[in-house]
C-alpha cells in the first residue's frame, strides 16, 4: 500500500489513513525522506489522525521519519494523535513519540509556516501573500 | 483455562497477523463493552507481543479469548511460539532492557497496558498471557 504525498508550495502533507503493517511503515518513511529532498521541502505535516493504534514500532517509524527529515533541513510536526494512543504510548513508556505535535492538520500548517518564517533563511516563492 | 464464549486463533508468520492480531483484539473489546482507552491498549499490547514473535521466534499463534464470567468481563490472550525462548524473564522485565537494540517498550511495557501479565519461557517454548478485565 502506498501512502499519498502532497504537495503544498515546499510543504509536503502526509495523511496516513491505515493500520500500515511494519513493511509499509518502511515504505512511507523511504518513500517522504526521497520527496523531501526532491522538492526540498521546508516543512512536513504528517497527520495520523487516521491511526486508532500506535506500538512502539510505529512510534519510533514516526520518530525517525521526523529526525531524518529534520537533517534534510525541514521542519516537521505530527498531526492528530488520537487521545487514546497518547495514553498508550505513555503508559508504555515516556520516550516512545518525541516529536514535535500539534492538535490537527490546521493547527499543524500554522505552526510549520511560523517556524518556516522565523528560520529566515528561505523564502517560498509560491507563497507570497503571507 | 476455563473455555471461552467466544476464541479465535490467529496464526503469527508474517508482519501482515500483525495487523490481523490486533485488530481481532480490538474487535472482542469492542464488543465485550470495553472502552476506547482498554480497546486501545489490548490492541497495542497484541501489536507489542506479535511482533516479538515474528522478530525472535520467526512465527507462533495469538489466541484471542472471552474468558468472562458471573463477576468479570475478561479478554485473555494467550500468545505463543516455538522459538529460543527468554533466557531471563526476570531481566526481561526490567525496564530499558532490551536484546534487540531496539526502541521498543518491550515486554515491561506491554505488561503496563494490561491487568495481567504472565510469562513462562524455555528453549523451544515461550508462552505469554495477558488479559485485560472490569467488573460487570
Amino acid at each position: 500500500m502506498k501512502i499519498p504525498i502532497l504537495r503544498l508550495g515546499r510543504i509536503l502533507l502526509v495523511s496516513i489513513q491505515d493500520d500500515l503493517t511494519d513493511n509499509d511503515a518502511m515504505q512511507f518513511q523511504s518513500d517522504l525522506v526521497e520527496r523531501v529532498a526532491e522538492i526540498e521541502a521546508l516543512g512536513v505535516a504528517i497527520d495520523i489522525t487516521a491511526l486508532d493504534v500506535v506500538d512502539s514500532y510505529m512510534a519510533r517509524v514516526i520518530n525517525d521519519t521526523a529526525c531524518m527529515v529534520g537533517l534534510l533541513g525541514a521542519e516537521v510536526v505530527i498531526c492528530g494523535v488520537q487521545p487514546f494512543v497518547a495514553m498508550t504510548l505513555i503508559e508504555m513508556g515516556r520516550d516512545l513519540l518525541g516529536a514535535n505535535c500539534a492538535f490537527n492538520l490546521e493547527q499543524g500548517l500554522e505552526i510549520l509556516n511560523r517556524r518556516i518564517a522565523t528560520r529566515g533563511d528561505i523564502h517560498i516563492d509560491e507563497d507570497e501573500d503571507d | 483455562m476455563t473455555e471461552a464464549f467466544a476464541s479465535e486463533l490467529i496464526p503469527i508468520r508474517t508482519p501482515t497477523d500483525i495487523v490481523t492480531a490486533r485488530r481481532a483484539a480490538r474487535t472482542l473489546c469492542e464488543r465485550l463493552g470495553f472502552g476506547k482507552a482498554d480497546q486501545t491498549r489490548l490492541a497495542t499490547a497484541v501489536s507489542e507481543l506479535t511482533r516479538n514473535v515474528i522478530q525472535y521466534a520467526g512465527e507462533g499463534s495469538c489466541q484471542i479469548s472471552d474468558t468472562s464470567d458471573a463477576r468479570y468481563r475478561r479478554i485473555r490472550v494467550l500468545v505463543e511460539d516455538h522459538g529460543p525462548g527468554i533466557p531471563d524473564t526476570t531481566l526481561a522485565l526490567t525496564d530499558g532492557y532490551s536484546t534487540s537494540g531496539g526502541l521498543g517498550a518491550g515486554l515491561p511495557g506491554t505488561r503496563r497496558l494490561v491487568d495481567d501479565f504472565g510469562i513462562e519461557s524455555m528453549p523451544g517454548l515461550t508462552r505469554i498471557t495477558i488479559a485485560l478485565q472490569k467488573p460487570l
